[in-house]
């Protein structure tokens, strides 16, 4: 690791200014920040620890959402009772990704900012335009087993790794974020992540100065959650797919789907045109066909990766089968 | 459904001498000064400054477990965080939890189970493992738990998931879930 200077942010508004210096870094957990340290893939001069801050609480909200500040860990998120009970798609898929020594650390921001596995972005010495802008991209003709069908671009093909976010697409929850004057902004968790396009080292909507706050998700959705995620095994392994859903069937009819997509694109993938294919119709799977269509209707494969538009496709078509078979 | 002693007496397990921790992290009981360097890991920290060898270094970048010890009774790997964000913090490493001529349960039944080859990962199975039955007491779920709003109920399953963070390039898993169970069942009927 290159020589870093540590200091102690003492609130968030100090935090997000101290942003500002392109060359510090927040650290949180630091679960990934230091891997990516230790690899030289992010040399900050310093690092603004702001594990310690107030914002470490899970809260009601006066509309009946609830409130993950951005320093509570992930660990904390999965058991809270009112995830468990309201929002149990979040505590799936954040149960289901890393490890439980991992999600101990894990936090809220962390987790949203956490970077691509792109093999070519963690090994220095590779071309990588988000890493490197303007080298190249490797991955484009070489191993891109875990890279993206969706939304890609001649720069970049790398994915969004995380779980947790993905549920929070379905979720449609808000991501609060503090500028370095104490104002506050929000931004869906739908539009936080970005397309690589012509910037693939733009990842999120984050700007200097700014900090993560919290998290807040929208009053109770009701309906049936399901994260599915299939990678490579069953445990202890980032997804290669997955989906994020909150569903409703009545009297054999789709009234709510909420579909949200990991492991595809550069951010999770939400398209309400996938789930309004499903609404007011019987369940068959041909309508699964249906959604899967438009989930893929721009879908392209790498070589390595091009497994993952069928699998995408069986995938989903697997929930929403569970999702009948429960609904009966 | 949602506890939060055990996880805290863990924590305050053989702590209870230190007062003030200023400008000092807890190693196992004693108050130690934080390391001068920022870059100086939980895990080099206890290997290199400490001479706490029973921890052990796999990866380096939380891809193995062997590094797994408990902070304020939840178990991290040491080697993905900063010694020096750990002020006041209470760490429990493998020479906190016995030795050879006090081991815990745990320790007993993993030799008594051969839950071990070559042994390197094993500090960090039994780190792992002492702070996955505080969890389960507590009602956590795991990725395993079929109903998320009920009771975490104890099985073979459960623990596998429970342990996936806990590499063994051995491939001694069959045994480690073996003592474990053992000493979870021993737990239990030591409580009624
Ligand atoms: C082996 C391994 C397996 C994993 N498997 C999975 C998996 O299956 N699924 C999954 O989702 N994740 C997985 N992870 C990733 C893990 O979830 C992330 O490392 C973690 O969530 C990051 O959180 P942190 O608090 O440790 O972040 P840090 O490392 O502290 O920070 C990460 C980034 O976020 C920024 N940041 C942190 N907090 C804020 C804030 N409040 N405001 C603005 N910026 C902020 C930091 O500056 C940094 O750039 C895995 C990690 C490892 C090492
Ligand atoms: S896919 Fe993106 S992150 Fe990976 S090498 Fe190409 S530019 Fe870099
Ligand atoms: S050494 Fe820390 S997880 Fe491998
Ligand atoms: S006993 Fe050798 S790695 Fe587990």
């Amino acid at each position: 690791m290159q020589p870093f200077e540590l200091v102690r942010a003492p609130s968030p508004s100090d935090a997000a200014q101290l942003t500002k210096d392109e060359h510090t870094r927040l650290i949180a957990g630091g679960t990934n920040l230091l891997d990516l340290m230790k690899l030289q893939v992010e040399t900050p001069s310093r690092l603004a620890d702001i594990s310690r801050l107030d914002c470490a609480e899970i809260t009601d909200t006066p509309d009946g959402g609830l409130r993950i500040g951005a320093l509570v860990t992930n660990t904390a998120t999965a058991v809270h009772p009112r995830v468990r009970q309201d929002y149990p798609v979040l505590a799936r898929a954040i149960l289901a990704g890393a490890t439980q020594q991992l999600r101990n650390k894990a936090t809220t921001g962390g987790n949203l900012c956490q970077r691509t596995r792109c093999f070519y972005f963690t090994k220095i010495d590779q071309p990588c335009n988000k890493r490197d802008p303007g080298s190249g991209c490797s991955a484009i003709e070489g191993v891109a087993k875990l890279h993206a069908v969706l939304g890609t671009s001649d720069q970049c093909i790398a994915t969004y790794p995380g779980d947790m976010a993905v549920a929070m697409s379905a979720l449609d929850a808000e991501v609060h974020i503090m500028k370095e004057d104490g104002t506050e902004r929000s931004v869906p968790v739908r539009d936080f992540h970005l397309l690589p396009g012509d910037t693939p080292w733009r990842e999120n909507e984050l700007g200097r100065g700014e900090m993560i706050t919290a998290v807040t998700l929208p009053p109770p959705v009701g309906g049936a959650h399901y994260y599915r995620k299939v990678r490579e095994r069953s445990s202890y392994a980032f997804a290669l797919v997955s989906v994020a859903a909150v569903i409703e069937i009545e009297g054999g009819v789709f009234t709510r789907a909420d579909l949200a997509f990991g492991g595809l694109a550069h951010k999770p993938w939400f398209d309400p045109a996938i789930g309004a294919v499903l609404l007011g119709k019987a369940a068959d799977d041909a309508l699964f066909d249906e959604a899967a269509d438009v989930l893929l209707q721009s879908a392209r494969g790498f070589g390595e990766n091009d497994f993952k538009i069928p699998l995408a496709r069986r995938t989903l078509r697997a929930v929403l089968t569970q999702a009948v078979e429960d609904a009966a | 459904m949602f506890k939060g002693t055990i996880i805290a007496k863990e924590a305050a397990k053989g702590f209870e001498e230190i007062q003030d921790m200023a400008g000092t992290i807890g190693i196992n009981g004693t108050a130690h000064s934080l390391p001068a360097d920022p870059r100086t890991s939980l895990l080099d920290f206890l290997r290199h400054d400490l001479g706490l060898t029973g921890t052990k270094k796999g990866c380096d970048h939380g891809q193995c477990g062997a590094c797994t010890v408990i902070v304020n009774g939840m178990r991290i790997n040491s080697c993905l965080t900063l010694a020096a964000m750990h002020e006041g913090d209470r760490v429990t490493t493998i020479e906190g939890i016995g030795g050879p001529d006090a081991p815990s349960d745990l320790q007993h039944a993993f030799m008594a189970h051969d839950a071990l080859q070559c042994g390197y990962c094993t500090p960090g199975q039994i780190c792992s493992a002492q702070a996955m039955l505080a969890e389960i007491a507590e009602g956590w779920p795991s990725d395993a738990t079929a109903d998320l709003t009920s009771e975490a109920t104890f099985s073979d399953e459960e623990i596998r998931e429970r342990m996936s963070g806990n590499l063994c390039r051995c491939g001694a898993y069959a045994n480690i879930v073996a003592a474990i169970r053992d000493v979870a069942r021993g737990r239990a009927d030591a409580t009624v």
